[in-house]
């Protein structure tokens, strides 16, 4: 019970999302978001747990640079992984949100914001097509480290700088209305509330996801080397 | 056994599906009763729940299962 409390927290929280976020009341600012604004508690919390596995990843990365050990390159690895999954369903459920928000889906050419996340993906990409192609678990691990931190650091001009100088369909553009993720003036209580009870629950889920993927990655370990 | 059970659930699920699916039919739409109240957003409501609760009992069941194989390999 004691190892397990923060899945069922996980659990309540994501149920609580699932059910409570259909029915909360949400401001309906003449009519523009309707009710599309309740996918602030799931499209949002997939780039906020994003980048706090990413996050987590690379100072893994930074960890095995300084002390080499396959848990911390397991950890690297898998906190990647899921970060990668949550960057993907972003992309999905903001391509459908935008369809009918900004309603023409060619803003994938023009948005900085979805410019830099699919560039943020490809980068990330990379990182297991170049742990693919290292046979030597010692040079994979140490080699793809240092190319993880690369990753993270792109992140930075990607999804965080770029988005915020131009001009962005995404709240908060060209850098005078602060952040572009969430404005937190502009939120309504509930809709903040609900946002950061579903980023703590997505999180805990991606994390425990990424726990059972880094003990599967020990057990291959242990049968490859006896 | 663990198949047999399975098996019967599986089964019984369908059973379910035949008996919603034969009320559908016959009961006249009516948004007095609480599932279609509020133009039907506690069908949403129940289905996101059931969609969460199936996925983290799928993950508890992945949890037993790498835990037993970590006993066997130790």
């Amino acid at each position: 019970m004691r190892k397990y409390w923060w899945k069922i927290l996980a659990y309540l929280l994501l149920l609580t999302i699932c059910t409570e976020g259909f029915l909360v009341k949400v401001p309906l600012l003449d009519g523009r978001l309707q009710q599309s604004i309740r996918n602030t508690f799931f499209h949002v919390p997939m780039w906020f747990s994003m980048m706090i596995f990413y996050i987590v990843s690379a100072v893994y990365s930074i960890i095995y640079l300084y002390k080499p050990g396959s848990k911390n390159d397991h950890h690297a690895l898998e906190f990647a992984r899921v970060g990668v999954v949550y960057c993907i369903l972003g992309l999905i459920t903001g391509a459908i949100w935008a369809t009918y928000q900004w309603g023409d889906p060619s803003v994938w050419k023009t948005d900085p914001k979805l410019v830099g996340a699919a560039l943020s993906l490809l980068i990330y990409l990379a990182y297991f097509v170049l742990r693919g192609s290292i046979a030597d678990p010692g040079n994979r691990a140490k080699i793809s480290a240092v190319y993880n931190i690369f990753a993270f650091a792109m992140l930075f001009p990607t999804i965080w700088i770029l988005p915020r100088t131009t001009e962005s369909l995404h709240p908060g553009g060209q850098g005078a209305e602060g952040n572009p993720g969430l404005n937190p003036n502009d939120a309504s209580t509930n809709v903040a509330i609900f946002l950061w009870l579903g980023v703590i629950g997505w999180t805990l889920l991606g994390v425990w996801i990424t726990t059972l993927r880094v003990r599967l990655q020990f057990l291959i370990e242990k049968k490859l080397h006896g | 056994m663990d198949k047999i059970k399975r098996t019967g659930f599986v089964i019984a699920c369908c059973l379910l599906n035949v008996a919603a699916m034969a009320q559908g039919n016959t009961q006249a739409e009516d948004n007095s009763d609480f599932m279609r109240s509020n133009g039907k957003i506690y069908v949403v409501v129940v289905v996101a729940a059931i969609i969460i609760t199936g996925l983290f009992l799928y993950l508890f069941n992945l949890e037993r299962k790498i835990k037993r194989l970590e006993k066997e390999y130790k």
